[in-house]
């Protein structure tokens, strides 16, 4: 029996399932990152003094991970475009390099953990090193999870292109939508931890 | 977003290069309000201004938000009003710590 509404519209939501499906879930994770948030600001408004980022924290590096992030979002969303222009190839470089830049991100994140670790700056060292791994480490598995979605459908999920290109061009719109909010996390993680 | 014709999907694409170079350069003016000499409330304030702008264009243009089903703006409308009683929960605790 075929899964209803995997490409055409239901008529009640005027969504496919998916799509509506991935939303919710988003608003679940919003709900997520806001408790963290909400516990940054009490520990934060909770104390006399508060360190600043940069104290601990190396801001070229992040910076440059910000640039890979919202350079990934826009090749994800052209990879998306692309199968919508029905350009299967220019979907795989697309892909691959969305994949590439969150690897880089990933990459650029182990020298920083790599770096506070060996200096002795632990979660446990005080309350904004806490927080700052508790909410970055959350956002590094996102895109753990985001590198293993993306890299199915770039390459073993791909197959769906030849036998059903609509319903595998809005799993790709399904997986551009989670990965387009881990860089929208990534966008307020940025200031709040790094530069405030 | 599923109707959209190859001309309209080639005029997204233009509008998504010209947001990527908006949100790289408003990723420099973040970096670079950290370092203006001003009040810590109006640091906070200016850098919490600019990620909103960036997070609004990634959310309209990327997450197509600016043209979707009216089905997802209640989804989303109810997640804002729960988010914000989540932000403001600290809040209200400080005030009544501070006795305001």
């Amino acid at each position: 029996m075929d899964i209803p509404y995997t490409v055409k519209n239901r008529p009640d939501t005027g969504l496919y399932n998916g799509k509506l499906g991935i939303w919710l879930f988003l608003a679940s994770e919003v709900m997520l990152f806001g408790g963290l948030f909400s516990a940054y600001i009490f520990l934060r408004t909770g104390v006399e003094s508060w360190p600043s980022g940069s104290e601990y924290l190396d801001i070229p590096l992040a910076t440059l991970n910000t640039l890979f992030l919202i350079t990934s979002s826009v090749t994800m969303v052209m990879s998306w475009a692309s199968l919508k222009l029905n350009d299967f190839n220019k979907f795989k470089i697309y892909a691959g390099i969305t994949l590439l830049l969150a690897c880089a991100f990933l990459v650029i994140k182990y020298f920083e953990y790599s770096h506070k670790f060996h200096v002795g700056y632990f979660p446990s060292y005080n309350n904004f090193l806490g927080i700052y791994f508790t909410m970055t480490g959350l956002h590094v598995l996102h895109i753990i999870g985001g590198i293993i979605v993306i890299f199915y459908f770039w390459i073993p999920g791909a197959k769906m292109w030849e036998s059903d290109p609509e319903r595998f061009t809005n799993r790709i719109e399904i997986v551009g939508l989670y990965w387009h909010f881990v860089d929208l996390v990534w966008i307020f993680l940025f200031p709040t931890l790094y530069l405030l | 977003m599923s109707e959209l014709t190859p001309e309209q999907v080639k005029n997204h694409i233009k509008t998504y290069v010209l947001v990527f170079v908006s949100l790289a350069f408003l990723t420099i003016v973040t970096v670079g309000i950290s370092y203006l000499e001003v009040s810590v409330g109006m640091g906070i304030t200016l850098a919490l201004i600019v990620a909103s702008i960036k997070g609004s264009l990634v959310a309209c243009y990327f997450m197509h938000l600016i043209d979707e089903k009216v089905t997802i703006y209640w989804t989303l409308i109810a997640t804002v009003v729960a988010f914000l009683i989540l932000i403001f929960v600290p809040l209200s605790a400080i005030l009544d710590h501070t006795k305001i």
